[in-house]
């Protein structure tokens, strides 16, 4: 029963500790520190929630999660009890659930990216002023990065005339920043949860704090190598280029948002010490470990 | 797909190759090139005598337009397709953020 007990209680202090996180302010200090805390959060609330039902369900057997589903799969015995059975239903449902929702998120971005290239290589072109960059004839201000194993960086004709040529630059650390440390992973599986669970609050924050910490790690990155001050009012005038009106419901913090990642580079508060962030990160790589542990545990 | 969208009907393959001439292309090139394009829906052709002629199947702002909406994240799905630089607000969001600025650059 520890084993179960065990789990449940990791389940919970994930949920927990993740609810708590989305309302902090200290995790933009280390964003990259608090981006492996999330992953750690998230992928220890999947292994604890699953391994509970599991645990409590092979328990009769006294082996384990992992020995115990071998045992069940090789002997082909399932558990006694209705009970025991159906923990051992919803906790491979559960498993299957989250695994189904990450390979199709996966796949479907995999997709749209593949037909956003293949647009790319017909209307975009090349701009000897911006080598390596592809241009998209349009007056509305945009900049990104295509994410992949050849990450793409492009921008608008309208980013063009709306920066001056250091607030490029720093745009383009910034989105460099995003293609070499593929924050599209990190994002991945909180844009899963949250497209599985769009009524779920917690789920929305947590991909939106995630999302944010994401944009913050990109402007430290391009902050070492251009003015901050630059990126700064690239974001400032990005964010008022108001070549669309907001889509209706689709953005809630913008300007919240916006002006937490300007403060953060025109007035950078005392870095967190390194004996912090190192403790963070320490922590995420432990709570990582104990769930799987955990489903080795016999009793 | 340049030299189609610049004409305004339809083209054969041995006229795309002739319009495209300077890059020295071989005939099968271009019709391997515009038959994958015909695949992928971005063409159509109708059968004209023994050749195909082909037509843009949409414009090019269309693809132009396709393309920024999701750059913009406008179509609604908040995928992790594309990571962005920044997003623009409207309304008094923005007024916050054009003070903001005003006083940054008076610094």
């Amino acid at each position: 029963m520890i084993a179960a007990v065990a789990l449940a209680a990791l389940a919970a202090v994930s949920a927990l500790a993740a609810w708590r996180l989305t309302s902090v302010r200290w995790t933009w200090r280390a964003p990259r520190a608090a981006i492996a805390l999330w992953q750690a959060l998230g992928l220890t609330w999947g292994l604890a929630s699953v391994g509970a039902l599991l645990a409590y369900a092979l328990e009769p057997w006294g082996r384990g999660v992992i020995h115990g589903l071998v045992y069940l799969v090789t002997h082909w015995r399932e558990p006694s009890g209705l009970q025991r059975v159906g923990a051992l239903a919803a906790g491979l449902a559960l498993l299957t659930v989250l695994m189904a929702v990450v390979v199709v998120a996966m796949a479907q971005t995999t997709q749209a990216r593949r037909r956003h290239r293949l647009l790319l290589s017909l209307v975009a072109r090349d701009e000897p002023a911006v080598p390596g960059v592809r241009v998209v004839d349009h007056p509305g201000a945009a900049a990104y990065c295509v994410p992949g194993l050849k990450s793409q960086v492009v921008i608008s004709e309208g980013t063009l005339s709306l920066l001056s040529r250091d607030e490029l630059a720093a745009v383009l650390a910034h989105e460099d920043a995003h293609a070499r440390e593929r924050h599209d992973l990190v994002l991945l599986p909180f844009a899963a949860l949250r497209w599985v669970l769009p009524w779920s609050k917690v789920v929305r924050d947590a991909h939106a704090s995630v999302a944010l910490l994401v944009e913050m790690a990109a402007d430290d990155h391009a902050r070492l190598r251009v003015p901050p001050k630059r990126l700064a009012t690239a974001l400032l005038r990005f964010g008022t280029a108001g070549a669309y009106a907001t889509p209706h419901g689709a953005l809630g913090m913008g300007a919240d948002n916006v002006m937490a990642r300007v403060n953060r580079l025109v007035k950078p508060g005392p870095a967190m010490r390194r004996r912090y962030r190192y403790g963070i990160v320490a922590g995420a790589a432990l709570l990582t470990a104990s769930a799987p542990l955990l489903w080795f545990l016999p009793q | 797909m340049d030299v189609l969208w610049a004409e305004r009907g339809p083209l054969t393959a041995r006229e795309v190759g002739r319009l495209i001439a300077d890059r020295d292309l071989a005939p099968t090139t271009v019709m391997t090139v515009l038959d994958r394009l015909t695949r992928k829906g971005f063409l159509t052709r109708v059968r004209d005598g023994r050749a195909w002629r082909y037509e843009p199947a949409a414009s090019r702002d269309a693809y132009i337009a396709e393309l920024m909406l999701e750059a913009l994240d406008m179509t609604g799905d908040r995928s992790a397709a594309l990571t962005r630089f920044a997003q623009a607000v409207s309304g008094t969001e923005a007024e916050v953020l054009r003070k903001a600025l005003t006083e940054l650059e008076e610094e």
